[in-house]
């Protein structure tokens, strides 16, 4: 309940165009890829309270009472509560700080989804994107650096203007322009249509279905969903889909990743814990390319040995796009077990429960684990069984790719492999589904910035279907709708009152 | 050179812009000369016998709250008033009313002839005078002089005006008036760039020709209100209007003809207005649409002529006669005036100042249709911001220059100035961005303030503000200082009340924004200050969409800082590294007054807006 409210207070507390001075910006101020540390700024008045909104700090006092020049360890948080990395937030108060403004820098451990989620957390609460040279204009105007520097910030914040000029101008048409362009157009004819309504009362405009405007606005929101998920397909061709495997000690985890490495990787052996450190493994399947976060990690010794398993697991599968879970064949599911069910739970078809050491004699079957999972996680994901050959790799298929060489049933090859194959086959139809049909080039959405434009967007349609929802009236949807729009102008250049009027003319049989 | 006499301020034309300058300068201290074609024509009402509607009836009220006239006027000589889009919000809500024309008409006049430091008189103005870029006075077609410090254009559609009615037409106002013919050329001398209008109007038939049965009755409201804040008496509300359709008949007489309409032959060279379109405009733009609505108004109490809302045409008269005979309600109609299209020239608005008044000449000031605007109200409000602006002009005092967020006066010119228009201006809610604060019922709360600062507002007017000022106070204070817990008594005087139990603490004033509960009713159970009627449902309208407004008024914030940030009249954008050239260009034309207004010229990016920053920041260090 608390989280809608802010949620919709602060969508409607966006600013139209993006240079206004005084709200708050974000960036990422460490060059791309995976350092060691990756730090995201934050700069304007209302900073520390907006960052204080996405970064929970480990003591619990909220960083808007922090004094100035204090570090504070801590999580980042999305939206739905779910940790995005540990974080040290730096506040500095103004005005001593670069931008002359309130400045927070979350000091994060450096993986770029950590990064984008933390943008996109940021994003909604308010916090726009910064443009290019952004943080250097605010510093000069605030006074803190040098006259002599000031052409160079016009020349970064110029070389911005005839990019986006470009796009609005149509130059730079292509995909993206052209979807966004349809977007707003659907958005725009429902402004429209409730403008004429409200400044043509008498004329024979016909009242607007408020359904046909929520139908309107579903259609909006799917088709932002689907940009944006073309953001995410070349991002997993990028950088690989966030998979984790996660299970007990001992399960066979190191196995399966060796699996589908094919290859050495981690050291198994039958004796539990004995994984080597491992953060992230590459690897492709059925040609989509994963990145891997393996559970096994630091040793997992000691009584509390299947305690710390859990945990482990718990901590991969935050942020995963695909959990595979294993549970043991043969041996009894545990409370253990039951855990980790649970964090398959709501994920869809970015989960499924692979049962293993099929090669060993078999407790569980497959409708057991079925319905274990429906009665711990709620739902039932995909159930798989692979054999692992109790955590042994001497009939591990080596360099076999499953993707290169799929291997089907007839296959003369010995049983166990046979088996995995036919387990691969079907974990690579589980990535498959889970990807979809769509390739490296249905990539249109490429720039951090304008998804999180995307997702602005989106909020203000969600805030007119509520508008709708309550029984307020157009003069209030029209709010919202035009919150929507012209967020979408920020990418189309389409921002002017005079573009819906042409739209209501265009529409409409009005005059006197 | 003969000179009559000196003026503080001349006004030339008196119609709607005309009259609001002439009285605002003059109620201001200023001798001013109020010139016009033709004594009879004061406050002339040449197309819709009806004041407001959305967005022009907020003009209304803001032109009222600041002094101006054009409210007052209405509520005597009215004859009929409905509030519109009371179910679409409370921002959008806007009164519209049906004028008497002529009673309108000799009110205004008799206003006019009374108003001290006004002169009123017949002239038709040849020739600007003209000296070292500024305005010294006006020159008369009999070739005398009247000399002034600032001289305000309100020609409306007379400037080389020309009447269009099928293949007839003749040079002249509306209704069989002059056209001031020469002025064109003397606005050009002087540096003016200008351009070339269109608009139309309907037949007027006789109200005593006419079938109601075939047409639908529209009343007015039962208690109805009025424009001005300062009318206590009840308005008239009496005059029905009647609603009839086109049907195909109509529309294939029309498309018949279609090569007789002077639009489609070439004989209308200017540019008209899509909101108002001829119904040969409105057939061949929609002709998937098989009947167009028409309401039929009556002119005023004291004639039989009835305008037919919808039906403006320029078409040959025989055509007009036939159409209308086909249309329920029309079919036996006489008709007394024939509809007709009108050209005119009026100023790219571009070369004014937010004051109105001109970027090159000094004292000159236009307003209303010369400006490139239609509508009556857009007219009036234009008209009395270069009144006020003159008469700042000539006291040596600071203009008024009301933002877009003060009001839709500040939008209208704003847009005027900064966009400049393709097509006769009409103000539409559409173009206000924080529409839910420019409110008609609150203009008084917004722009009262300015009109008493530019010594327009009078004391009786300023005492109800401040006494509306201290009742929205008291009952606020009063909403937000009872806190209510969920108690067994707080919920036993609530459902004594009718209102549902509480849950968690509220303040008082939160129950407003439950269906249903209002001001009185919470008065019943709770220490309440007594307020009026107004106030309560403005308080009401402040706790229930207390969310929404408290957005905008941020926004609102936010928009203020880079209307602050002023730029110098003399710039050379040419010379400002890191601008484009279109920037370059349309800030030159434009030469906006402020950071603010520059972001809104179209062609000027958000990163063009940045290097203006930047630039004014690096020259303050100079």
């Amino acid at each position: 309940m608390m989280r809608r409210m802010w949620y919709k207070t602060d969508i409607h507390e966006k600013e139209r165009g993006s240079d206004m001075q005084d709200d708050v910006i974000a960036a990422v101020a460490t060059p791309p890829g995976r350092g060691g540390v990756s730090i995201v700024r934050v700069s304007g008045v209302g900073a520390i309270e907006k960052a204080g909104k996405v970064f929970r700090s480990a003591s619990g006092s909220p960083l808007t009472e922090a004094k100035s020049f204090t570090a504070h360890f801590g999580h980042v948080m999305s939206a739905d509560e779910k940790v995005i990395d540990e974080c040290i937030a730096l506040v500095m108060r103004a005005p001593h700080t670069y931008t002359t403004e309130d400045v927070v820098e979350l000091q994060l451990h450096g993986s770029p989804i950590a990064v984008r989620e933390t943008l996109s957390a940021l994003g909604l609460v308010g916090v726009r994107m910064a443009d290019r040279g952004e943080f250097t204009k605010r510093a000069f105007l605030g006074g803190r650096i040098d006259l002599s520097e000031a052409q160079a910030v016009m020349d970064i914040v110029s070389a911005r203007s005839t990019k986006a000029l470009g796009i609005a101008e149509g130059r730079l048409s292509g995909r993206f322009s052209d979807r966004i362009r349809a977007l707003q157009g659907e958005v725009k004819a429902v402004i429209a249509h409730l403008e004429a309504l409200i400044d043509f009362p008498e004329e024979g405009v016909e009242d607007i279905e408020l359904r046909d405007i929520t139908d309107g606005i579903h259609r909006a929101v799917a088709e932002t969903d689907r940009i944006l998920a073309s953001a995410d397909t070349g991002r997993i061709y990028r950088d690989g889909l966030r998979t984790a495997i996660i299970g007990k000690p001992n399960v066979g985890k190191s196995s399966l990743l060796n699996y589908i490495l094919g290859e050495e990787r981690a050291i198994v052996t039958d004796i539990p814990g004995t994984t080597r450190d491992s953060i992230e493994e590459s690897a492709e399947l059925g040609g989509v390319p994963l990145a891997i976060a393996d559970t096994a990690g630091i040793r997992e010794t000691g009584d509390e040995v299947e305690r710390i398993g859990v945990e482990r697991s718990k901590r991969a599968a935050e942020g995963a796009e695909l959990v595979l879970a294993l549970f043991d064949g043969s041996r009894k599911l545990d409370a253990e077990d039951d855990e980790i069910m649970r964090l398959l739970s709501g994920r869809g078809k970015g989960a499924a429960a692979l049962l293993t050491k099929s090669d060993l004699p078999q407790v569980v079957k497959e409708t057991e684990l079925a319905q274990r999972i429906a009665e711990v996680a709620g739902d039932v994901p995909h159930i798989i069984t692979i054999t692992t050959k109790n955590g042994t790799v001497e009939n591990a298929p080596g360099n076999k790719s499953p993707q290169m060489e799929p291997i089907d049933g007839t296959d003369d090859t010995q049983q166990s492999d046979e088996q995995s194959a036919v387990g691969m086959a079907a974990l690579i139809d589980v990535v498959k589904e889970l990807v979809g049909e769509r390739t490296p080039d249905d990539e249109i959405l490429r720039d951090e910035r304008e998804a999180e434009i995307l997702r602005r967007a989106k909020g203000h349609l969600e805030a007119a279907e509520k508008t709708i929802s309550e029984g307020l009236p157009e003069d209030f949807i029209s709010i919202d709708m035009r919150s929507a729009w012209e967020a979408l102008g920020e990418i189309t250049g389409e921002t002017t009152a005079e573009n819906i009027i042409d739209e209501i003319f265009s529409r409409f049989c009005i005059g006197k | 050179m003969f000179v009559v006499d000196e003026y503080d301020v001349i006004v030339i034309g008196a119609g709607h812009a005309g009259v609001e300058a002439g009285l605002a300068a003059a109620r201001i201290g200023c001798r001013t000369l109020l010139a016009t074609l033709s004594m009879d024509n004061i406050a002339l009402m040449p197309c819709n016998p009806s004041v407001g509607g959305p967005a022009k009836g907020h003009l209304v009220r803001e032109v009222d709250a600041l002094g101006g006239e054009m409210g007052v006027n209405a509520d005597k000589t009215c004859i009929q008033f409905r509030m519109l889009n009371t179910g679409k919000g409370p921002a959008v809500q806007a009164l519209r009313a049906q004028a008497d024309k002529k009673l309108y008409q000799f009110t205004m006049k008799e206003t006019c002839e009374n108003t001290p430091n006004l002169d009123v008189k017949q002239l038709l103005i040849d020739e600007l005078l003209v000296e070292s870029g500024a305005v010294k006075g006006v020159v008369v077609e009999t070739g005398e002089v009247y000399l002034a410090k600032a001289v305000i254009l309100a020609s409306g559609t007379y400037l080389r005006g020309r009447i269009i009615i099928g293949e007839h037409t003749y040079t002249g106002g509306p209704n069989g008036q002059r056209a001031a013919m020469k002025l064109t050329e003397s606005l050009k001398r002087a540096g003016l760039r200008l351009m070339r209008f269109k608009t139309g109007t309907p037949a007027r038939v006789d109200a005593r020709t006419l079938d109601y049965d075939e047409m639908q009755e529209q009343p007015g409201d039962d208690e109805p209100e009025s424009f001005s804040f300062m009318t206590d008496e009840p308005v008239r509300s009496h005059a029905s209007c009647w609603l009839t359709y086109t049907n195909k008949e109509t529309h294939k007489i029309i498309l018949d003809n279609i090569d007789r309409a002077p639009m489609a032959n070439g004989i209308i060279k200017g540019v008209g207005p899509r909101y108002c379109p001829s119904i040969e405009s409105k057939l061949l733009r929609f002709p998937d649409k098989d009947r167009h609505q028409l309401f039929i108004e009556p002119e005023g109490v004291h004639t039989n002529e009835m305008y037919v809302q919808g039906m403006s045409t320029s078409l040959p008269i025989d055509v007009q006669l036939a159409f209308l005979h086909t249309i329920p309600g029309l079919r036996h109609c006489h008709v007394m005036r024939a509809g007709y299209a009108i050209e005119y020239d009026c100023l790219d608005p571009l070369q004014l100042k937010s004051t109105l008044e001109s970027k090159d000449m000094k004292g000159f000031f236009s307003a209303g249709q010369s400006n490139g605007t239609s509508g009556y109200e857009e007219a009036a409000a234009q008209g009395l911001i270069a009144g006020i602006n003159a008469a700042m002009l000539v006291k040596g005092e600071e203009p008024l220059v009301l933002s877009r967020s003060d009001g839709y006066i500040g939008v209208l010119i704003d847009d005027l100035v900064t966009k400049g228009t393709h097509e006769p201006y009409r103000m539409m809610t559409s173009r206000a961005e924080y529409r839910l604060l420019l409110r008609q019922d609150n203009a008084d709360l917004r722009l009262t303030p300015y009109g008493r600062r530019v010594g327009l507002v009078t004391d009786a007017r300023w005492e109800r503000l401040l006494k509306k000022r201290a009742e929205l106070k008291a009952a606020k204070d009063a909403l937000d200082a009872i806190r209510l817990t969920p108690s067994g008594e707080t919920n036993e005087r609530l459902s004594s009340l009718g209102i549902a139990p509480l849950h968690s603490v509220l303040i008082l004033g939160d129950l407003l924004k439950r269906d249903g509960v209002t001001y009185e009713l919470l008065r019943e159970g709770f220490d309440l200050p007594e307020i009026s009627h107004e106030v309560a449902s403005e308080i009401e309208l402040l706790y229930r969409y207390d969310g929404y407004i408290k957005k905008q008024q941020e926004q609102v914030d936010r928009m203020q800082r880079l209307e602050g940030r002023l730029l110098p009249e003399a710039i050379d954008y040419s010379s400002i590294t890191g601008l484009r050239d279109e920037a370059k260009e349309k800030l030159a034309e434009v030469r906006p007054r402020s950071v603010g207004q520059a972001g809104r010229i179209s062609g000027v990016s958000p990163a063009d807006v940045s290097v203006l920053l930047v630039w004014l920041e690096s020259r303050g260090r100079k």
